[in-house]
Formats: C-alpha cells, structure tokens, sequence
C-alpha cells in the first residue's frame, strides 16, 4: 500500500505541510484517512489500541 | 457541600482562606472566592496546589481511582455538542462504529488488567434506545461472564427513568452525564437540548441511587467567571465523580481552531475545582496529554486530582497505561482496590 495521502487529514502528502498532522497522530489521535486512497476510515478506539478500515485497502491497527 | 454564608471565610487572600475553610474544614469555595484561584499569579500556582492537594489527601485519602473507557457507539450523534467529532451534524472525519459484544468484553479485560476498578461504557447518543440498551445488557453479562468483576459505569445520553431503573437492575452502579461547562454557557455550546435537561437526568441518576459522575471542559470559550460558575453548580450537585477535561480541538468540529488549554490556566482550573468539591473523587480525563505532557500531569496529580483514565478515550488516543500505573507508583499513590469506596 502506498503512503499517498495523510492519514490525518486526507490531503496529498506533497500537498501541504503535514507538521501538525504528524504531531496529532504522534500524541492523540489514530489514523482517520487511509494513505493509499484518502477514503474515511472506520476506526474503534478501544482502551489499549485501535483499529482502521477502509473499505478497499482494508484493516489496519496499533502496535500497542 | 456548598458554603453556607455563615461558613464563609471573610479572609483576604483565598489561598489562606482555602487553608482555612476548605482543608480544617471542609467547606468547599464560594464562586467569588473559586474565580480568585483563577485569577491567581503564575508564581502562585504551585503555592495553590500543595493546598488543594493537602484538601484531597484530607477528605479523600491517598488512594487514586483508575478507570478505562471505551465507545461502544461512536459517531452520527444527532446533536451539535460543539466540541464533539461524534456529532453527524459537523463535517468530523470520525465515521459511525458499534463495538460487538467481544470487542466490549475484550476491552473490559484490557481495562481490568491495568488494575483500574471502573469501566465505562459510552455511546455516542441523544439517549439509548431499546438496541443500544440491548447492547449494554448483553454486553455487561459478557463481561461477567468472562470472570471480570470490575465496576461498570455507563454514558449513554439522556434518560427516562424506565431507562434509569433498567440500568440499575443491570448492575450499573455509576452513570456519567457531564453538565460540560456552566449554565451561562451551554447555550453556546449545544443548542439541540438544554442544561436542565441534562440536569434532569442526573436527578434522576442520583433518586435511583447511582452513583453521579458529571463533569466537563475547560478551553470552550467559556470566561473565567464562567469557569468558577461551573465549579459551584458541580458542587451544589454534591457529584460523586466530577472528569476534568481539556478541550481537543477535533478537525471539523466548530471549536477545531480553538487553543489548547494553556498549562498553567489548566493547573489553576485543577486546583479551583478541588478547592471547589473538596470530597468529590476528581478526575483527570481527556485532553491532558495536550494540555499538559508528561511534567503536568505530574503536577495536577499533586493538586488535587485522584482519580484517572488510563489508555485510551472514546475517539482520541491517551497515554499507555503502564505509563500512568508508573506514574502513580513514582508518586507514591495507591490504586484504590475494588472493594474499596473513596
């Protein structure tokens, strides 16, 4: 899968300076948007993760 | 306990005064006297803390109250609370999700495991309908069947009181329902219902002899004098749980360019509201990792606070908890065991 787009915001990588997204995804938030098709994610937060799915590209989820 | 005016300290400064009334004894701070703490001098917050820890290690003990959290409904809310990325009327990258039933035991176990006492459930919800109470039930006798006797609270809108007594027979024994911030303001923050209605609900809560949980969040534009208003209408409903939050500003939501709570601001809102609710078990919840880092939230332990989420919260991610558990070990302070009631 490629990392087209931001996770956090959905907008293009190249696009805009995604500083503060990388931040927000660094202490508080997981993933919105899914990096190879900006498609909105479904996300359950749960006490000791989270999991992201997009409808074409799948599931992701947290290390932790 | 709200100060009597026979009770008040006629003292000048409120950090003497607070010595006075509120930790020898126990008469928690007026308004006028809450908006004082508010406006106190950076150079005076710590100051301020010692004493609003010194009013919680008096009334409330050493102990901490550890609770865990997790959305079983999130997203497409039909209401505008303003700060919410759950609210379907607001352009929120969050997407509508239920938690199947072993999802909900699963985190529970999670939960449990950190050594946390509380486990709340939460829905994002005007209030629960026959499926989302369907959900809780089957959901609580999952989480018993897996062998987990962890206390569980719910957050699950406005109720009816066939509702509120359906909770009960499930074994809930605290409910939360944040009035969010003080009357003046909540219309200019939720306008698809009203603070009395919310207020119902919690009389409701607390005639069935649940346990009351209802706080709220600081940074909402809301003045100073509003910030004390809200503490007193908390304490005038003698809550057994107030969660101190800090707004998120969440993408999409109408305050998503609003500033993070300031540290300071945040560290004088912690001690106000302790010196507010002297007996009421204070926690920190969403926003702090923001607000405050690491360093903060050290501080806020040690004025005032004595209750905390660990892990994660319904939409936003927290802290692993084994980072606070080492916190509070550092700290010397004791998870409050199940049996126990603070």
């Amino acid at each position: 899968m490629s990392d087209e787009y931001c996770n956090y915001c959905g907008k293009g990588v190249g696009e805009i300076d995604h500083g503060a997204c990388a931040k927000r995804l660094q202490l508080i938030d997981p993933p919105r948007f899914c990096s190879a098709c900006a498609r909105r994610m479904v996300v359950q937060v749960t006490p000791a993760g989270w999991t992201a799915r997009c409808s074409r590209h799948g599931e992701i989820s947290s290390a932790r | 306990m709200t100060a009597a005016p026979e009770q008040v300290d006629q003292r000048t400064d409120v950090v003497e005064v607070a010595r006075e009334q509120v930790l020898e004894r126990g008469v928690g701070l007026t308004e006028a006297q809450v908006l004082e703490v508010l406006q106190l001098p950076d150079d005076r917050i710590a100051e301020v803390l010692e004493v609003a820890h010194e009013v919680r290690m008096r009334w409330c003990g050493p102990e901490v109250e550890v609770e865990g959290i997790v959305s079983l409904k999130t997203g497409g809310c039909p209401e505008d609370c303003h700060f919410c990325s759950q609210s379907g009327q607001f352009p929120s990258p969050v997407r509508s999700a239920w938690l199947d039933i072993p999802g909900l035991v699963k985190a529970a176990r999670q939960t449990a495991d950190t050594g946390a006492t509380e486990f709340c459930i939460v829905a994002a919800v005007r209030g629960p309908d026959k499926r989302l109470l369907s959900q809780v039930s089957e959901g609580i006798k999952a989480i018993r069947a897996d062998g987990n006797d962890i206390q569980i609270a719910c957050s699950l809108g406005m109720l009816t009181q066939e509702q509120v007594d359906e909770l009960v027979a499930m074994g809930v024994h605290r409910y939360n329902h944040n009035l969010e911030t003080a009357r003046s303001h909540f219309p200019n923050v939720v306008t698809t219902h009203s603070w009395e209605e919310r207020w119902d609900t919690l009389r409701m809560i607390r005639e069935a002899g649940m346990e009351v949980c209802c706080g709220g969040i600081i940074g909402m534009g809301e003045t100073l004098e509003q910030r004390a208003e809200f503490a007193v209408q908390l304490a005038s409903l003698e809550p057994d749980e107030v969660p101190l939050n800090f707004l998120i500003p969440n993408p999409g939501t109408p305050y998503e360019n609003y500033p993070v709570v300031e540290g300071p601001d945040a560290l004088r809102a912690v001690a106000a509201f302790r010196l507010a609710l002297p007996r009421t078990i204070l926690r920190f919840a969403g926003g702090r990792e923001l607000t405050f880092g690491d360093l903060g939230a050290k501080q806020g332990m040690l004025g005032g606070i004595n209750a905390i989420i660990v892990g994660n919260y319904l939409t936003n991610l927290g802290r692993p908890a084994v980072q606070d558990i080492e916190m509070l070990g550092e700290l010397s302070m004791p998870i409050k065991a199940l049996s126990q009631t603070l």
